[in-house]
């Protein structure tokens, strides 16, 4: 072996000329490595494929005409871009390539921006600069930002849409869980303009909990708060059998009354189920509460809690203060004030506490607590951050509770902790993280949540649009959100709309829910006498809802003092009422208006003005139109309804003024049995 | 593969330098063979659960037709039953999903239950389109017994549109009613087509769809229960429209582009 070495050797580099000529051919070789390293690049090699694709297809020559071969290049300075993706992905801006089964030939799908405008990796990520595959989307030693799986795409709109869009359901729903489910309780998140994004539920105080709750319902709720209400967003806290003890020792302890918040009723709680199934009914508890049914399926709303096992919770003299007056226990709960009377609270109540899960509390034997044990509540009450959520007097929230998540997407990969057989990549660390936030460590605070996975996906895709970009955006590209009203309604009646908890459905001049019609305008559409009625007796205008107005029990002068402040102060100044009076419209006018109804616009396809022959199902019934609206709220919402209710189903017919005076002298005829309806009663 | 070429052309020019003397050349090839292995790794899958049955057919129970957006999972679980030769659901039957690069599936395979079933979750992958997955498993003579099931990944776009299909056309357009929406369909006297009813609107081109949803039923002699939406939508929200329409048609509207299967 040695002896063959030793004459390779003394073959190549023996004699100086040798040597000389085997050293000039590799140089001469390694001179050749970047021509051959250039003709081999596999950018090279993608648009050879694409030229040989294009070829045999009928518009061959505009893709050929279009194609541009070499490095292709998009660069903007002032996002930090350098893309090279289109030298490979050389189809994206041909539109006749959507049935090219896959990338890199295959047409970018239409969104609304230009690739010149923002690049590539602006939205995909990857690394724009590489020309290879492997170092454009995936992660190397040296580029550690892989292309963003698909699924989290919005994401990048997130970058400089600050609100939420039409195309971004995933976006919009990971953003408001964030500040739905609690997350932002603990974690901070400064947003791009400054502000920081606020919670939007509201845990209840702790303060009191002795008055509503007994400690055997608080100890099963911490160690397993779905095992009561499977909607709830309260996390699971994995709490020892102990620690749950002595945490719902402390809270009790801690628990002082306050005045007012039980009541003792004249009547007793009944236990008429009818009649109480027919109260909560008609009070439309189930706009906001869910109880799940004999087939195991939610019903109701989620804005209020779960009323499944409600009864196994409450203590019914609590219930009855609630019932009579939420507002005394929580003043800024989002449940109105009904004015229920003695005989209602107890119906209802009975109803409710009737509602109970025997099992629930079964196996819950609390001992009376020692001193030792509140204390050591008192610690892990801390400890647990349960105050950044809850008020619970005698303990501060808590700052920076938990690690800020402003800049969440952009953490790099080396800073993080992978689980085994997870990905290394950021996107699957926050899914999973969501997922089981105790699985990375122990001693690790996170508490286990319920999200779905589509949830989390969400969740995902909202915390990856906190990154740096979107933090050091140029300020002409950020897209702001429209910022958040905090209009309050002044005087007696503002009073009395907050305790009605009118904005819990109703939206006001941008501030409030959005399960009932906007009352930005309503002082211009309705008319006064209406309203009044409507107060007393909600009845249905849209056939089709299945949340309606409840019925408050409100007195002459409360129905006057609300009628009054929403007949002055939500008038819309284009509304001139003169304009259209509410009667004296010749017959030729009124015939003409049903004509353009039945025939030009067929109105009758979605709305009711003949309960025999029409059957449109989607506008509100329009038989008594002419009792309820104004004249010049019908004409001007002919002309433009989007105007008037932005978002509104009704389409805009770009009505000539003759066609709208018509059909509003037509429907204002409409007065149908209304008055005579009201003079029964 | 032409990741490795470089290396390859290294080689052979080496190899010519070094005459007859295959040192080097073997030296060098060997080290590209083992950067060439060490690179190509194959993903470790774990092994295929032993199935303890086989059916003679595979059905679907419920899961197919589904839409979600690109790269999400599909809102409801994909489940597919086994049954014999007499229909009757097959116990601890294996079955395997498969679909185009990109699609995952939650698991990708599984014994059936007591009642024949394999349920699994479904992302689809990062294109629009109609995705074919295949559900498969043996029966007694081990031959493979596929069923194919579609769904369907909508892109931006078609998400845009079906946001406006639920604003303004589902309440007509779709037959059924759910318990937040209930359908006006019943009450036209002029039935709308439902978005899916591909073989009508397939044969009905782009631009007169756009004339149809601009001007209302009447511009092209339709019903005048159709209003016009030209001033309430832009353009571009009727072309979002019309690509959310033509994605879901079914049977498929060939503008929809091509349909992603196992390859």
């Amino acid at each position: 072996m040695n002896d063959k070495l030793t004459s390779l050797w003394q073959r190549l580099f023996g004699d100086s000329v040798r040597a000389f000529g085997v050293v000039s051919l590799i140089f001469l070789a390694s001179l050749a490595i970047a021509p051959a390293k250039n003709f081999f690049s596999e950018w090279r090699h993608y648009q050879h494929g694409y030229l040989k694709m294009v070829r045999n297809r009928s518009d061959a020559n505009t893709l050929q005409r279009h194609f541009q071969g070499g490095i292709q290049q998009v660069w903007l300075p002032e996002l930090g871009v350098v893309d090279r993706c289109t030298s490979c992905h050389v189809g994206l801006k041909e539109a006749s390539l959507t049935d090219v089964p896959t990338q890199p030939f295959r047409t970018h799908p239409a969104i609304p921006h230009k690739i010149e405008q923002f690049g590539c990796t602006v939205c995909h990520r990857g690394q724009g600069a590489a020309t290879t595959l492997t170092e454009a989307h995936n992660s190397t030693l040296a580029w550690e930002q892989p292309i963003l799986p698909a699924k989290y795409i919005e994401s990048a709109c997130g970058q400089c849409h600050r609100g939420s869009l039409p195309g971004t359901p995933q976006l919009n729903q990971g953003r408001n869980l964030l500040s739905r489910d609690g997350c932002v309780h603990c974690h901070t998140v400064k947003l791009p303009d400054g502000t920081i994004m606020k919670a939007t539920d509201d845990p209840p105080s702790l303060s009191h909990i002795a008055d509503k709750t007994s400690r055997e319902w608080v100890y099963a709720w911490l160690k397993d708060p779905q095992a009561y209400a499977s909607t709830s967003t309260m996390p699971n806290f994995k709490l020892s059998d102990d620690d749950a003890r002595d945490m719902s020792a402390f809270l009790i302890a801690n628990s002082t009354p306050l005045a007012g918040d039980t009541a003792t009723l004249t009547a007793k709680a009944s236990s008429d189920p009818a009649a109480g199934a027919s109260l909560y009914g008609e009070s439309f508890c189930a706009s906001c509460h869910a109880v799940q049914n004999a087939a195991g399926n939610m019903v109701g709303g989620d804005v209020g809690p779960e009323l499944t096992r409600v009864g196994s919770k409450v203590k019914p003299e609590w219930l009855q203060a609630w019932l009579r007056n939420p507002r005394t226990y929580d003043p800024g709960t989002a449940m109105p004030h009904y004015r229920l009377n003695d005989g209602q609270v107890a119906t209802l109540s009975g109803f409710l506490l009737a509602k109970a899960d025997s099992d629930l509390l079964a196996n819950v034997h609390l001992e009376a607590a020692t001193p030792e044990q509140i204390t050591h509540g008192k610690r892990l009450v801390s400890d647990y951050g349960c105050a950044s959520c809850h008020e619970i007097a005698g303990i501060k929230k808590p700052e920076n509770f938990a690690p800020e998540l402003s800049r969440i997407g952009s953490k790099p990969v080396t800073q993080l902790v992978f689980l085994p057989g997870m990905q290394h990549t950021l996107p699957d660390y926050i899914a999973t993280k969501i997922k089981q936030p105790r699985s990375f460590g122990q001693g690790l605070k996170m508490p286990q949540y319920t999200f779905t996975p589509a949830q989390i996906d969400s969740l995902t895709t909202a915390l990856l649009a906190l990154n740096d970009r979107s933090n050091t955006l140029p300020a002409s590209l950020a897209v702001g959100a429209t910022p958040e009203s905090d209009y309050q309604p002044a005087g007696k009646a503002g009073k009395l709309m907050t305790d009605l908890a009118c904005f819990s459905c109703h939206r006001i001049n941008g501030h409030g829910g959005d399960m009932a019609p906007d009352l930005t305008w309503e002082g211009s559409s309705v008319q006064r006498e209406w309203l009044v009625q409507f107060f007393k007796n909600p009845g249905t205008l849209r056939p089709s809802l299945i949340r309606r107005m409840p019925r408050f029990n409100l007195t002459d002068g409360e129905v006057n003092e609300l009628t009054d402040y929403i007949m002055t102060v939500y008038q819309n100044p284009v509304i001139d009422r003169e304009s259209m009076p509410l009667s004296g419209y010749s017959q030729g006018q009124v015939e003409l208006g049903k004509q353009l109804f039945y025939g030009k616009y067929s109105c009758q396809g979605c709305h009711i003005v003949d309960t025999k022959t029409d059957k449109g199902y989607i506008g509100p019934t329009l038989t008594h139109v002419g009792s309820r609206l104004s004249g010049a709220w019908v004409y001007q919402w002919m002309k433009n309804p989007q105007a008037l209710r932005p978002g509104t189903a009704e389409p805009n017919r770009a009505m000539s003024d003759e066609d709208a005076r018509a059909l509003t002298a037509f429907l204002i005829s409409q007065k149908g049995a209304a008055a005579k309806e009201v003079a029964k009663k | 593969m032409t990741r490795y070429s470089l290396t390859h052309v290294g080689t052979a020019a080496l190899g010519c330098l070094a005459e007859r003397t295959s040192a080097i050349a073997l030296a060098v090839a060997v080290l590209a063979t083992l950067l060439a292995t060490s690179c190509s790794r194959k993903p470790e899958s774990a092994p295929l659960p032993k199935p303890t049955a086989f059916g003679a057919a595979i059905i679907e129970s419920s899961g197919g037709k589904q839409t979600a957006q690109t790269g999400s999972l599909l809102p409801q679980p994909v489940v597919v039953q086994v049954n014999d030769e007499q229909g009757t659901a097959v116990t601890g039957a294996l079955v395997e999903f498969a679909a185009a690069p990109g699609v995952t599936f939650d698991p990708t395979n599984g014994l059936t239950d007591s009642s024949g079933q394999v349920t699994t979750n479904i992302s689809l992958g990062g294109m629009a389109g109609r995705y074919q997955l295949t559900a498969s498993t043996l029966d007694k003579s081990h031959k493979n017994v596929e069923l194919k099931i579609e769904e369907i990944a909508l892109g931006y776009q078609q998400t845009l549109g079906r946001h406006l299909n639920d604003q303004y056309c589902e309440r007509c357009h779709n037959p059924e009613s759910t318990v937040q929406r209930v359908s006006n369909f019943d009450n036209l006297d002029v039935k709308p087509h439902p978005f899916t009813e591909g073989d009508t609107l397939n044969k009905i081109s782009d631009a007169d769809l756009t004339a149809i949803i601009s001007h209302g039923g009447p511009a092209l002699n339709k019903s005048a229960l159709m209003p016009a939406w030209g001033n309430t939508l832009s353009k571009s929200d009727i072309q979002a429209l019309i690509s959310y329409i033509r994605a879901i048609s079914d049977p498929p509207s060939r503008s929809a582009g091509p349909v992603y299967a196992k390859n």
